[in-house]
């Protein structure tokens, strides 16, 4: 027993942590990609329109992992790019050139000097980053199929009261959207959180991670008392995981039930009529 | 060398044929656009194979999870839950590190040693892993369409006298087919995206023989330049989702012929399943 509280095992524990933060950082911040996109392509603004459109357009034909092993590093290289034109002394010497991107230290992002926490801080935030930018367009394609099933009824009734587009959106369209947006939405939180072993793959320190290096007989710097237990680690994964996508459906179809009341839908109306 | 010759080297390499020493300088697009195009291979043997033989057990699965025996009904539902439930990342992963387990030796069954070596290697295993995968996806489709079957062919069917086999094959079977093919086209494409994890999970990729990933990261990896490959794989798996869209929609245009033009449901891909 002793053996599973040891130092290396705490940290596997702490990833958990780590898994469930990148979630509840994720959701929100891809939920107001989600809205910008959704209404980017309602916009009446032809340009803005079509970036809208692009974006939740951009995750149907290409693989999530493409986008999770292009962002990180587009995003560094662009933000190393950015500090080298101001940081660097200028020189003439190509940024891609004989297999290598080339900035001055001074532009690398963290500085080589900073503490090995910034480093691995600067990982999280790219993942964050990249994860962000997938389930934001998800989220957009789903809320952007929830506006427009509001009935046209409601908002053509807050244009007759004399409200103004601003505000018929506000108080109209924003929150009768959340019904038809439920479903799509919590499949979209299932989906998330199935994607997060994901991590793995842009280098954050995560379950996956600590799974294959407690589980193997050896590790890089010494031999583990036991043998191969990978197997036994990724199956404790496997019931996290399952345990959450569990809890999530029960709490999921409380909420759904919560916002159906008094809603014009048939969900809305057998409630009505069971409490009558 | 000119790029026919870059495609005569390496347009089979991910299957070990031709070249066998993957470039190491002078990376042109011909090259990128070659040996990602050729793990391209891979997708698709996992997606093709995967999707055809899911198909019957989902089927299967689906009818199981509808029937009223609970000894059919239960396994259905716990297999079903436990696929959907969790990452297929953790699920390859998982089959991986028990396939490892098995004996090196081979397994005595009746006095003939069953080789076990082959399951770890990825053309098998992942295989394995995906089939059971989108058989529960699919299995779930198919079981929501199943319910949704409408009542009235169903007494239609007892009205010309049909039972067991005969009125499943001609009026269930077809209207389910039907109802589900939207949700399933989307299965399928998000099937296709799923097999760019096999060699990113445990899975070695042998001789460097990997798919289109595998490859676009490989050249990412040695130009430090993501702007070129990534983008390449991207634009073959739209090319390969058009397709499947394509195809899908022709049987989805056969499944519903007997409708009148109006009520013909349009296939609408949105994405809801990923993995």
């Amino acid at each position: 027993m002793c053996y599973l509280t040891s130092g290396k095992h705490m940290l596997f524990y702490t990833s958990f942590l780590v898994v469930m933060a990148l979630m509840v950082i994720t959701a929100p911040v891809a939920l107001m990609f989600g809205f910008g996109g959704a209404l980017a392509a309602r916009s009446h603004v032809t340009p803005l329109r079509w970036l809208g459109k692009g974006y939740t357009g951009m995750v149907r034909g290409v693989p999530d992992i493409i986008f999770f092993l292009f962002v990180p590093v587009a995003m560094d290289q662009g933000l190393e790019y950015l500090r080298n034109l101001y940081k660097c002394p200028p020189s003439d010497a190509p940024i891609w050139a004989n297999n290598e991107f080339n900035v001055c230290a001074a532009a690398k992002l963290p500085l080589s000097t900073s503490p090995q926490v910034w480093h691995e801080a600067y990982g999280f935030a790219l993942a964050v980053i990249a994860f962000s930018i997938v389930f934001g367009a998800f989220a957009a394609n789903v809320l952007y199929g929830a506006m427009n099933a509001v009935p046209r009824a409601q908002l053509e009734t807050a244009e007759a009261y004399g409200m103004s587009p601003k505000q018929v959106r506000r108080r109209i369209l924003i929150p009768q959207m959340w019904t038809y947006a439920l479903p799509g939405l919590s499949n979209l939180w299932m989906i998330l959180i199935k994607a997060t072993p994901l991590l793995f793959l842009l280098g954050v320190e995560d379950i996956v991670y600590w799974a294959r290096e407690l589980g193997s007989t050896k590790s890089a710097i010494y031999d583990y008392p036991h043998p191969d237990w990978r197997v036994w680690y990724f199956l404790v994964l496997l019931f996290y995981y399952l345990g959450m996508t569990r809890i999530s459906e029960i709490y999921l179809g409380r909420l759904s039930a919560r916002l159906s009341r008094g809603q014009a839908t048939m969900a809305g109306e057998a409630m009505r009529k069971a409490g009558a | 060398m000119s790029c026919y010759d870059i495609i005569a080297d390496y347009g089979l390499r991910s299957l070990g044929i031709g070249e066998r020493i993957l470039p190491r300088s002078d990376f042109t697009l011909c090259h990128q656009f070659t040996l990602i195009g050729s793990g391209l291979i891979w997708n698709l043997y996992f997606g093709l194979l995967a999707l055809a033989l899911g198909f019957f057990m989902a089927t299967s699965l689906a009818l199981a999870k509808a029937a009223s025996n609970p000894l059919l009904r239960k396994p259905a539902e716990w297999f079903i839950f436990v696929f959907r439930g969790s990452p297929l990342f953790i699920q390859f992963f998982l089959a991986y590190e028990a396939l490892v387990l098995l004996p090196k030796a081979g397994i005595e069954v009746f006095g003939i040693t069953i080789q076990t070596a082959w399951t770890t290697k990825a053309w098998a295993g992942a295989l394995f892993v995906l089939f059971l995968n989108t058989s529960a996806y699919a299995a779930e489709i198919f079981y929501g369409a199943l319910r949704s079957v409408p009542k009235g062919d169903l007494e239609a069917a007892d009205a010309y006298g049909f039972t067991g086999w005969k009125k499943f094959r001609k009026v269930v079977w077809p209207t389910m087919l039907r109802l589900a093919w939207p949700a399933y086209t989307n299965e399928a494409i998000f099937l296709f995206h799923a097999t760019t994890l096999v060699y990113f999970s445990g899975f070695p990729a042998f001789q460097q023989r990997g798919d289109a990933l595998y490859y676009a990261k490989f050249f990412a990896d040695k130009t430090f330049n993501p702007f070129i490959p990534y983008p390449i794989a991207a634009f073959y798996f739209v090319c390969l989702t058009l397709v499947l869209i394509t195809i899908f929609g022709v049987i989805n245009r056969r499944l519903n012929r007997h409708l009148p033009g109006a009520s013909r449901p349009k296939l609408k891909v949105r994405p809801q399943l990923i993995r």
